[in-house]
């Protein structure tokens, strides 16, 4: 098989005086979505701010496209290739859509083939194109801190639940977002809902209580509901 | 997505225009407490003389706080290093000052400013590093060791140009006043107040304009985000230091030439009024620092005249009642 794009070995990540990762062992193999799930509180937001070095691990290896990137300063990871979608979303509200994305776009004007793909299943962006982001609902932080990660090509996108808190409908067409965008760079994406998870991802880690406790094909964990009850908690049809 | 409502609405930024009521309002009450239009028109002008000068030293101090909540006491520091280098640099230009020509005088006064500005930038930087980035994100740390440079410095002003109080006399184009009809108008105040405006000008076309600019608004309401595109924040941050300091230099420089008179101490006495002035205005909002700027000087200057018993304590009192109303200051940057 070939190498895997990201690998963590045995990651551990403390705050302050908790230890929240506990030896994380899992890969992003290159192309195709991973999906990192788990239970609230399992430590999936710590594992991407870990590998986006927004926390330092204190134990293990992070190795992406071959390079060791533990302890590497956030700013050349993302140089590295990887962009990053927090939880938070982390617009800049004070900024308009279009500001957004000229600082997303690092390496020169926003190419506008590009801005046009984006505005193609994220409407809302051109709409609001010269609005700051402010003023967006939650939905639309959603989609332009997403179009902030694919305004230019990376390799690597680690997007922390995107479908937090988002209406139905606006799920659906993030679906078709996402397979699309896969076809260009590979994707690490951490869920809870597990419809949606099922319906994007190739294959899946999943965490509890700062360790890894499976991995293996997403197809394989949507068609056993005893394992995603033991692993998640949650019968599916619950979930929801 | 599922936004296909309405005929593309053209949504522009919103703006919010109540703070720019309140200079209004307390112009026009101090008008009428005031009863003298001509005192009042020379009141004024010498609160936006004043505000000025007074944003000018405090949009360094809001951006750094704002980009990486570093409390720095000691950019009290740089306005009077800015005074004292241009003292220095004024002296051989005497005759330039003294000179019946205002290009000559104004030539004079540019190079003590430039000459304020690099020292005070090259200072900047050099507080920054050994100072400032030792204690990143330890509040009481900065606000001690800044506060332990303020002193040094003083002390050092003290050494190298002695201690006794220094005079810095305005060239001769810029004295007294220009009327008109029988409203004088001092011509050092209305320099001051263009100075001022320009700087407002560039720093605003600076933030919304360029890269660099937007890369402080972005960083200031979250750096960690800023980084995770893939910017040094902590490059971005020194540069604004020394842009900072060297903003003070010149508003030492303006300051001093404003009151003619000037010891060490003169950074201390102004740094209060910018402390209150970048917490009326919002932490990190330049906007808001200007905006503070005014508010202060103007509340400072209509009481000196109405009631100066209370001229000190009106700065406060306008913080405690602008915080009231708006906690965060007046143009409240959103944070993480
Ligand atoms: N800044 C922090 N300081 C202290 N503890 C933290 C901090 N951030 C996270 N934790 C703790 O680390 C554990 C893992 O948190 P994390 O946010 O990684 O979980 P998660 O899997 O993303 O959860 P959720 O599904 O709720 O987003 C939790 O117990 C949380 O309380
Ligand atoms: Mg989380």
């Amino acid at each position: 098989m070939a190498d895997p794009l990201l690998r963590l070995e045995g990651v551990h990540t403390h705050i302050g005086q908790y230890h929240i990762l506990q030896g994380v062992d899992f890969t992003v193999p290159e192309g195709g979505i991973t999906m990192l799930l788990g239970r609230n509180g399992a430590g999936k937001t710590t594992a991407l701010r870990t590998i986006m070095g927004l926390w330092r691990p204190s134990r293990g290896a992070i190795t992406f496209d071959g390079r060791a990137i533990g302890g590497v300063a956030t700013p050349d990871i993302a140089l590295a290739g990887i962009a990053y979608v927090p939880e938070t979303m982390a617009v800049f509200s004070d900024l308009t859509v279009e500001e957004n994305l000229i600082l997303a776009a690092r390496s020169g004007p926003i190419d506008p083939r590009r801005r046009d793909w984006i505005f193609s299943f994220f409407p809302a962006m051109q709409r609001f194109w010269h609005a700051p982001a402010g003023v967006l609902s939650g939905g639309q932080k959603q989609m332009l801190a997403i179009s902030r990660a694919i305004i230019e090509k990376r390799r690597l996108i680690l997007i922390d639940e995107p479908t937090k808190g988002l209406a139905p409908a606006i799920i659906e067409g993030m679906i078709s977002a996402f397979r699309e965008l896969k076809h260009e760079a590979t994707i690490l994406m951490v869920e809870q809902n597990f419809r949606f998870a099922a319906a994007l991802g190739d294959t899946v880690a999943v965490m509890d209580d700062g360790h890894i406790v499976h991995r293996g094909k997403m197809a394989d964990l949507a068609a056993d509901e005893k394992l995603q009850t033991r692993l998640l908690g949650l019968a599916l049809d619950q979930h929801q | 997505m599922t936004d296909q409502a309405a005929p593309a609405p053209l949504i522009g930024p919103k703006r919010d225009l109540a703070p720019l009521l309140l200079p209004l309002a307390i112009a026009g009450f101090a008008f009428l407490l005031i009863g003298s239009p001509t005192t009042w028109l020379t009141l004024t002008l010498a609160a936006l003389a004043m505000g000025m000068m007074v944003f000018v030293i405090a949009s360094g101090l809001t951006l750094i706080f704002g980009l990486m909540d570093v409390i720095n006491f000691g950019h009290g520091a740089f306005i009077a290093i800015g005074a004292y280098l241009a003292m220095a640099v004024l002296g051989p230009l005497a005759p330039w000052m003294q000179a019946d020509s205002l290009t000559l005088n104004l030539a004079a006064l540019f190079l003590a400013i430039i000459a304020a500005m690099l020292g005070t930038g090259v200072l900047g930087y050099a507080f920054e590093r050994v100072l400032v980035r030792p204690v990143y994100g330890q509040h009481l740390k900065q606000i001690l060791i800044t506060m332990g440079g303020l002193i040094v410095v003083e002390q050092l002003l003290h050494v190298i140009f002695g201690g006794d109080q220094k005079t810095m006399a305005l060239p001769t184009a810029l004295r007294g006043a220009v009327l008109i009809g029988n409203v004088a108008l001092e011509k050092y105040r209305l320099l001051a107040v263009a100075v001022g405006l320009l700087v407002f000008l560039v720093m605003q076309l600076t933030l919304n304009r360029t890269r660099i600019g937007l890369l402080i608004r972005a960083g200031v309401e979250n750096a960690e985000m800023v980084e995770a595109l893939g910017y040094r924040i902590r490059r971005l941050f020194v540069g604004v230091f020394i842009a900072g300091s060297a903003l003070a230099g010149l508003g030492g420089v303006l300051w001093a030439l404003y009151r003619e008179t000037f010891t060490a101490a003169i950074g201390g006495d102004v740094v209060v009024l910018v402390f209150i002035v970048i917490i009326i205005g919002g932490l990190g909002s330049v906007g808001g620092c200007f905006l503070g700027a005014i508010l202060v000087a103007m509340m400072a200057n209509y009481t000196a005249f109405l009631a100066p018993k209370v001229a000190l304590a009106s700065s406060i009192l306008l913080m405690v009642t602008i915080l009231m109303w708006r906690p965060q200051g007046l143009y409240p940057v959103a944070k993480r």
